[in-house]
């Protein structure tokens, strides 16, 4: 599977991705849907203001913080690792491995090729939320955008490498949904999903730094939302793509150990 | 009476099936307690820093509100134990076609698909409930009276047919729209809402969605109101329209469930 190979398959395979994508938009709807606890989250910080901000956050902000937060996660989601997984059990990860390009180029472009539909619906959401709390809403200098755009391919990059080496940990496990599982539990608690992460203490945020979670969801809302000096912006971006250098090296690691076992036990 | 004794009997093979099947898998047990741990904390995270900042929202302490979460869990434990695993075979069988099968048995339908799966380990969230309704009354310092129990108890029936109700709501959309398996996924995303005391969301649109989370979507009925009633501080009228509220959806989402039964057109059909 040389580079030239896999150069020459990305557009068809993103093709096919665009097009599955287009033709299970219902699907993708209700899992758009189903995303809806920052809806959640906005209203309930929104009481906790009333009387008095929280923090730095008035009620607008919560607003901003919470729509911005939704597009995020639109953005930056992947479900490698289900598809993996189901992939493994089923056998039919074979028929991937057959062709003469790497099975995780082809789980990236699937997941590169929805973000069009998906930008569908992070650009409304984004307009509602200028619509609601005003310019503010939106990175406001040029570098902030640039920085934005970086967090958020950089949040997308954890989010995939994180699936794939737990989908892979199926190559031992049998299953790794449960693992799956409480990676999701960290990500909600700790990525700044139900809450700004600067309302924690202290301590328990120094902890989130070192942790990948703050980086797929709570960093490319911050700067969308303009919280950062660039100084700051610049360190947490570096903090963030160094976790998808780790988790690059990781995923591919363990990635090519499982298939091994794969074919070991596939014959 | 013959009927009633019928369908007990059913009710019966039915469990015993599901439990001699739980009974294979005994590491389950440890898995879905971790879990069901794990997503306790999670819903208890955004309380620790909301109350952090607070001691009191929307007429709501940290203890009251733990009341709330401990109710939200034992009805996930229900909903993910006894409501789910059936209701998801429904879809399953619409999407397969293989739905003519229950409906040419001798027995009611939906009867016969909301107790065809029980998934007993998942009951691990009612134990779970318990311990938070343990813990926020040592918070209060104060124990439940009497009848603020015995009316929990009540409501607690009535939330069970509430959320088995929308349950049934759910599935008859399937009848519709047949290519979504991820219903459970809204479902469930909906059900979240019902984490929070429901007065929380006043400050929202006038009230709005107060109103549509006690009427429409009757969340509000089933976590907020057994906590009051816990609390000693449920309206005797607010008690009575849960019961007469709950029967009448649940009348409804039956009315609904057999209309879509008739819409429905087998594979071979």
């Amino acid at each position: 599977m040389s580079a030239r190979n896999t150069l020459r398959a990305m557009p068809t395979l993103l093709k096919v991705g665009f097009a599955e994508s287009v033709a299970y938009r219902a699907e993708m709807l209700i899992w758009v849907l189903s995303t809806t606890m920052p809806l959640v989250n906005m209203v309930l910080w929104m009481a906790v203001a009333r009387s008095a901000p929280v923090g730095r956050f008035g009620q607008a902000d919560f607003v901003g913080y919470f729509l911005a937060t939704f597009a995020v996660r639109q953005l930056t989601s992947s479900w490698a690792a289900w598809l993996i997984n189901w992939e493994v059990r089923q056998g039919t990860l074979s028929m991937r491995l057959l062709r003469p390009i790497s099975p995780l180029w082809a789980y990236a472009a699937e997941n590169i090729a929805g973000f069009p539909m998906r930008l569908l619906v992070a650009v409304p959401v984004t307009v509602l939320a200028v619509v609601l709390v005003g310019s503010r809403a939106v990175p406001q200098h040029a570098w902030q955008w640039a920085f934005f755009v970086l967090a958020v391919l950089g949040g997308w990059a954890i989010s995939f490498l994180a699936n794939v080496t737990i989908g892979a940990l199926s190559f031992f496990l049998g299953s790794s949904q449960k693992v799956m599982e409480v990676w999701l539990v960290l990500y909600f608690v700790c990525s700044g999903y139900m809450y700004p992460v600067e309302l924690l203490p202290s301590g328990l945020r120094t902890v989130i730094n070192w942790l990948p979670f703050r980086y797929q969801i709570g960093l490319p809302v911050e700067l969308m939302t303009s919280a950062h000096e660039w100084r700051e912006a610049l360190a947490l971006l570096g903090a963030q793509w160094a976790w998808v250098a780790v988790l690059f090296v990781l995923s591919v690691g363990v990635w090519k150990q499982g298939v091994k076992r794969f074919a070991a036990f596939g014959g | 009476m013959g009927t009633v004794r019928r369908y007990w009997r059913l009710l019966g093979i039915q469990l015993k099936a599901s439990g001699l099947l739980a009974l294979q898998y005994r590491a389950d047990f440890f898995t879905e307690g971790v879990t069901s741990l794990f997503w306790t904390f999670t819903a208890l995270a955004p309380l620790f820093v909301v109350f952090g900042e607070r001691p009191v929202v929307e007429g709501w302490s940290f203890g009251e509100s733990l009341l709330v979460v401990g109710w939200f869990t034992l009805l996930q434990g229900i909903l993910e134990g006894a409501i789910n695993p059936s209701l998801t075979g429904v879809v399953e069988h619409i999407r397969k076609g293989t739905l003519d099968f229950v409906l040419l048995k001798p027995a009611d339908a939906q009867f016969l698909v909301s107790t065809q799966r029980f998934l007993p380990w998942r009951a691990f969230n009612v134990l779970t409930g318990l311990g938070l309704f343990f813990y926020a009354f040592t918070k209060l310092g104060r124990a439940p009276s009497v009848t603020g129990v015995l009316s929990s108890v009540l409501l607690l029936g009535t939330s069970t047919l509430l959320l088995y109700s929308l349950w049934i709501l759910t599935v008859s959309a399937a009848f519709y729209v047949v290519r979504v398996d991820n219903l459970t996924y809204l479902f469930t995303s909906i059900f979240d809402f019902a984490r929070w005391p429901s007065s929380v969301f006043q400050g929202v649109a006038k009230g709005a969605l107060t109103i549509f989370f006690t009427y429409v979507i009757p969340l509000a009925l089933m976590t907020t109101f057994p906590a009051e009633a816990m609390l000693g501080r449920l309206p005797l009228h607010a008690l009575g329209g849960a019961v007469v509220g709950s029967v009448v959806f649940a009348w409804i989402a039956r009315r609904v469930w057999q209309r879509s039964i008739r819409h429905y057109t087998s594979a071979s059909s």
